[in-house]
């Protein structure tokens, strides 16, 4: 087990790792887009859980194979449990990795899959077979063992997967790249439920990749958002979603996501378009000394509706109201921003104009997209 | 279950019952009804029942003949299979050299048949062939047209340089086949590159060898243009192969009658083999050689 470090870490592919930007090899990366994976430093804890989340494309699969060693980084420097890894290949690094697809040795057992890489080490044969069973019993796959890997369905030949990952003792961290995506619904749920319990089991340092947020939300101690490469908040569930510290975060993260909004600040609050917003003075202080264009984010949960003509509510269009039993999802349009509330389903809306609060406890604000600390 | 029944479905088959009647049963009675009798003349022939077969069972040429054919195509599969797999895995992946490696790869397999024959008589010629020349030159004697070892070693080269690149295209096919995550598995997995072969480049080529096997099986077996046009089955009757022989038979002698009763062996044979050889790759690739089986028992035995 082991405590994953980065140092400065940043990848732009087509560059040679060690090769200062700018030499001749290779295009340098002239401004952060060019990097898969923009400039960061991060510690991930030993025994941790972490699930990189983001949108397709947005770099955490380059992160994941940096940290396997599939990818050598352009820049920066991989430390585990504090000696640098930077150089080495995953054999030397002592991980274990669960694929998209599952990869099993087609005309091995069950038994000789898990047996394989013990065996590539040239551990004795008796210590291979207590390792097996071992991780057989909490894979809970005894009974197939002295079957053909290859006839077995897809669940279980992603178990073997992270079998061949756990008969390793000295494994510094097991890592996923979205091990559930040819899993039916079903079996992801017991899938996941057992990886949590092995987790708790062994303590065990994984890092999991997924675009669901739920699957990251329900599996990982700490969840590294990220998006065009850059790491934008690390945090767990909690802090995601009150305190997105990015409005992408908060847009990512919740079903739907977070309301967003330009707001304008003048010398005596905050408008959203035509109409003014109540904020508290401690609140208005700290925004008076934000850089960037103002945004305000809060959460359909947290939109609650008003009387007519309250004091610092909002008055809006309403476009449509969904029924999803537990609560009705509302749609409505204030001054060409459109937001979306949560409302009690027993609620009775007439079509035209209802009344928002927009400023509640929970409501963050973001300058330049960063989120404003009050 | 119940089923409609539906005569008239079958009229459906007609078309192409009347296709392969054309193209493939009816040549075949043919043969069959030419290796029951003899033909004295084209008015004139006689009900032999199966003379010719026994005949045909009995002639010692023919066992020659056979005996070598068994021979140059198992050394054909010997040495071209092997190869073949060895150059797609040396050949480069992605980029022009890929590009480059491939083109060239596949240079002899354009060439028609009798034009390789030729190319290899002259090639092979002591006197002005550089092959023969050079070894000959080097202290090797080397006379294809006198040697019946040098001209079964010719004729056999040939054959691997023509063909070895059919079999390399066909796994390097397989081996571009293979998603990245397992060379990253057994990466992760500490997989030496013997194992990476052996566990993951071989049974994923499983399939595309055994088409390998079977078309270079059937094409060796049937070789005929090559030998003829370089030895012409010389000297004396060291490769003469089973076509060449039959092709003496039914044209050079117009001995019909023994010459499809021969046919109709030879084709036996091909489909026996074949089946032979589907078979038993299919039971390796599927079922797994001796020592997955043993592994697979002491897993068991601990489980119990």
């Amino acid at each position: 087990m082991a405590r994953i470090e980065f140092q400065n870490l940043a990848h732009a592919y087509g560059v040679k790792p060690g090769v200062k930007p700018g030499a001749h090899h290779g295009p340098a990366p002239a401004s952060l887009e060019d990097y898969a994976l923009q400039p960061m430093s991060m510690v991930w804890e030993d025994g941790g859980a972490y699930a990189l989340l983001g949108p397709s494309g947005c770099g955490k699969s380059t992160l994941l194979n940096i940290v396997s060693g599939l990818v050598t980084p352009s820049e920066g420097k991989v430390l585990f449990d504090g000696r640098d890894v930077t150089a080495m290949s995953p054999r030397e690094r002592n991980i274990a990795q669960v694929f998209q697809f599952p990869v099993i040795y087609d005309t091995m057992s069950v038994f000789d899959n898990l047996a394989f890489p013990l065996r590539n080490r040239k551990i004795a044969a008796a210590e291979v077979r207590k390792r097996v069973h071992e991780v057989a019993e909490i894979l809970d796959m005894t009974r197939e063992l002295p079957r053909k890997a290859s006839n077995l369905s897809a669940d279980a030949k992603q178990k073997i997967s992270l079998g061949r990952g756990l008969v390793r003792k000295d494994v510094a961290a097991i890592l996923f790249d979205e091990p559930l995506t040819v899993i039916d619904p079903h079996m992801k749920w017991i899938l996941r439920r057992q990886l949590k319990k092995i987790h708790q089991q062994l303590k065990l340092t994984l890092i999991y990749v997924t675009h669901d947020q739920v699957e990251a939300l329900t599996f990982a101690d700490e969840v590294v958002v990220m998006t065009n490469g850059r790491v934008v908040q690390k945090g767990g569930p909690e802090a995601l979603f009150l305190r997105p510290d990015h409005s992408f975060v908060g847009y990512f993260i919740g079903s739907p996501g977070m309301n967003l909004c330009p707001v304008d600040l003048d010398a005596d609050g905050v408008k959203v378009g035509s109409q003014r917003l109540q904020l508290d003075a401690n609140t208005l202080a700290t925004l008076k000394h934000a850089n960037g264009t103002l945004t305000l984010g809060i959460r359909p949960e947290f939109v609650r509706l008003a009387d007519s003509g309250e004091a610092g509510a909002v008055k809006a269009q309403l476009l449509r109201t969904q029924q999803l039993g537990n609560y009705q999802l509302v749609t409505a349009q204030c001054d060409g921003n459109v937001f979306k509330a949560k409302v009690d389903p027993h609620v009775q809306l007439n079509e035209g104009s209802l009344w928002l609060r927009l400023a509640a406890p929970e409501t963050v604000f973001f300058a330049n997209d960063e989120r404003i600390a009050r | 279950m119940n089923k409609p029944i539906n005569q008239k479905a079958w009229l459906l088959v007609v078309p192409v019952f009347i296709c392969v009647a054309f193209s493939a049963i009816l040549p075949l009675m043919t043969v069959v009804n030419y290796s029951v009798q003899d033909i004295i003349s084209p008015t004139q022939h006689v009900f032999v029942g199966t003379e010719w077969f026994r005949a045909i069972m009995n002639d010692g040429d023919l066992r020659g003949a056979l005996g070598r054919q068994i021979i140059f195509s198992a050394c054909v599969l010997l040495f071209e299979i092997p190869l073949g797999v060895g150059l797609a895995l040396a050949m480069p992946a992605s980029g022009w050299r890929a590009s480059a490696a491939l083109v060239v790869l596949a240079m002899p397999l354009l060439i028609p048949w009798n034009v390789v024959g030729t190319i290899w008589q002259i090639f092979g010629r002591p006197d002005i062939g550089l092959l023969g020349y050079v070894l000959n030159v080097s202290g090797i004697e080397y006379n294809y047209t006198a040697s019946p070892t040098a001209a079964w070693v010719t004729v056999l080269v040939m054959d691997i340089w023509h063909w070895t690149p059919l079999v390399a295209l066909l796994c390097y096919a397989g081996l571009r086949a293979i998603p990245d995550a397992f060379y990253q598995a057994a990466e992760i997995d500490g997989a030496s590159r013997f194992a990476v072969f052996r566990y993951i480049e071989l049974p994923k080529m499983r399939g595309v060898l055994m088409i390998a096997v079977l078309l270079r099986f059937m094409d060796s077996f049937m070789i005929y243009t090559e030998p003829f046009v370089l030895t012409g089955g010389g000297p004396g009757d060291s490769t003469t192969f089973l076509s060449q022989y039959l092709t003496q038979k039914a044209v050079g002698q117009f001995d019909l009658g023994p010459a499809a009763a021969f046919s109709l062996i030879y084709f036996l044979i091909i489909l026996l083999l074949c089946f032979i050889l589907y078979n038993w790759m299919e039971r390796v690739g599927k079922g797994g050689p001796a020592t997955t089986g043993t592994a697979a028992t002491t897993g068991d035995d601990h489980a119990q």
